[in-house]
């Protein structure tokens, strides 16, 4: 995907996001940190220009409740911020890539502190399969089939696959789009 | 008062000293508390990130506010706490700190978070263990690490929600100008502060009487000053340290009003203050002795956001030494 396909992408899930949700009430968007701050951003850009209305926007690291804390290194890539009281809302869960499904599982236990939302869906830019868990997203911007190995990164300027592991006598990863 | 210690430093990961950290494991431990401190304004502040962790609070001297902060900690991020508190333990039967020690472990934890009123005992305690993170609750005059870690993540928090510092690319106390006024000999929080303080890039003037201050300040990175009055109009924090009352039988100072009259933070020396000057101090503060009450409750006194701070600090320590799978001294 270009970014061209990233923007219709984006103009798609926050038309479907209103749709399911009969317009912007009550709805509020949440970045997962870092992956998915960007993506609720521009959709909420993109309500915005529909609607005329603001959305309000939070962000949310999990990684105080992930399950593999101890296993690997888990530091917090910065402070979570949850616009108000999440009781009753319509949460959107906004990131950049679905995999294994371990993130959201976190997220969906992290926003439970904030208290009781009347619904939570999950929109990603990329689904690319290998979940572990039983969670599917409810939005997607391109299902993408990828080799477990694979190293997926979705930004606004497009997606794109590499190896995890720079190849020998490289730089560093060669994505290729 | 010290125990012998052997020579090097223990194995494993602990917090034994402001040093092991250096500038960029202070900054790291800063910009993690920031998370800390959005779980703690939660109508649900916990998080379940240290679940099954057991932390033995280990302290052998009193304590109020670092006690119950570290138990705060601990809870906030679901670790188990196990208490002990010297005076009503077996050490009144005559059992050795190091029998005490081992028993505890054997019971199985994760860390220990040690206050003796002997330097240098975290550290030793830290050799004994075989296992667990040991993180020093103050020891003797010797080092209060979480202290000075709250002490600068305070400064830092307080001068942004002034306006009075971006978060810039600069090291985070860059330039200010700090004094620390009052007993510096006894104080353990003096020592760890100025480490700390200076790692960050501040300016340190240690103020007191010379009954007060350290017999040797050779290899301190600080001024030294006996005339507050002659500060007043070039400081950025004023940090106050607790009279110790108890060693006023020692005949180091003349009197208590002599010392407020010198060196105490009046009213009419707070005036003198730049108005964002920030007023700090420890605890437990002697109210109309080293700083008046008026003065101690006024805006510019941050001593509740200091106390409110050192919750979240503690629970960054304690995460990553148990949680993080990084490794303090090199984050």
């Amino acid at each position: 995907m270009d970014a061209e396909d990233v923007r219709r992408a984006t103009w798609r899930m926050a038309h479907e996001i209103l749709e399911r949700n009969h317009g912007p009430a009550a709805l509020v968007l949440v970045g997962l940190q870092t992956g998915g701050v960007w993506l609720a951003g521009r959709l909420a850009d993109v309500v915005r220009q529909v609607t005329g209305e603001d959305v309000p926007v939070g962000t949310l690291d999990v990684a105080f409740y992930r399950d593999d804390i101890g296993l690997r290194p888990v530091l917090p890539e910065a402070a979570t911020h949850i616009p108000g009281e999440l009781t009753g809302a319509t949460v959107v869960l906004v990131d950049d890539v679905l995999f294994t499904g371990r993130t959201v599982r976190a997220a969906l236990n992290a926003l439970a502190d904030y208290g009781r939302a009347r619904v939570i869906q999950l929109a990603v830019m990329v689904d690319r399969g290998h979940r572990e868990l039983p969670i599917r997203p409810d939005f997607v911007g391109k299902n993408l089939p990828t080799r477990r190995d694979e190293m997926v990164d979705a930004s606004d300027d497009g997606v794109v696959l590499g190896d995890i592991r720079p190849r020998p006598g490289l730089p560093g990863a060669a994505p290729t789009r | 008062m010290t125990v012998a210690v052997d020579p090097g430093r223990p194995p494993g990961r602990h917090l034994l000293s402001v040093s092991d950290l250096g500038a960029d494991g202070i900054e790291e431990i800063l910009r993690l508390t920031d998370s800390f401190v959005e779980v703690s304004r939660r109508a649900i502040p916990r998080v379940p990130a240290l679940r099954g962790k057991t932390i033995a609070s280990l302290f052998f001297e009193d304590s109020t506010r670092t006690r119950l902060s570290f138990e705060a900690a601990a809870k906030r991020l679901s670790a188990d706490v196990m208490t002990f508190s010297a005076s009503s333990s077996s050490l009144n039967k005559g059992e050795s700190l190091r029998d005490t020690v081992e028993t505890i472990q054997a019971m199985g934890i994760d860390a220990a978070v040690v206050r003796h009123r002997a330097s240098g005992v975290p550290e030793q305690v830290a050799r004994w263990l075989d296992g667990p993170a040991v993180i020093n609750a103050g020891d003797g005059w010797h080092e209060h690490p979480t202290q000075a870690l709250l002490d600068c993540y305070t400064i830092r928090q307080q001068r942004q929600l002034r306006g009075l510092a971006g978060p810039g690319g600069g090291p985070s106390l860059g330039g200010l100008r700090i004094a620390i006024v009052g007993d510096i000999r006894h104080s353990r929080v003096a020592r760890s502060d100025v480490t700390a303080f200076h790692a960050l890039g501040a300016r340190v003037t240690l103020v007191g009487p010379p009954t007060l201050l350290p017999a040797s300040l050779s290899g301190w990175p600080v001024q030294v000053s006996h005339h507050l009055d002659d500060l007043l109009g070039d400081l950025d924090v004023v940090y106050l340290l607790r009279l110790q009352r108890e060693r006023m039988d020692e005949a180091l100072l003349p009197s208590l009003r002599e010392y407020t009259a010198t060196y105490g933070l009046t009213r009419a020396r707070a005036a003198r203050l730049a108005p964002e000057v920030l007023i700090m101090h420890p605890g437990p503060v002697n109210r109309g002795v080293e700083v008046a009450a008026e003065v101690a409750d006024s805006p510019a006194a941050v001593i509740t956001a200091q106390v409110a701070n050192g919750v979240a600090v503690r629970m960054a320590v304690l995460f990553l030494l148990l949680g993080s799978g990084v490794d303090l001294a090199a984050a």
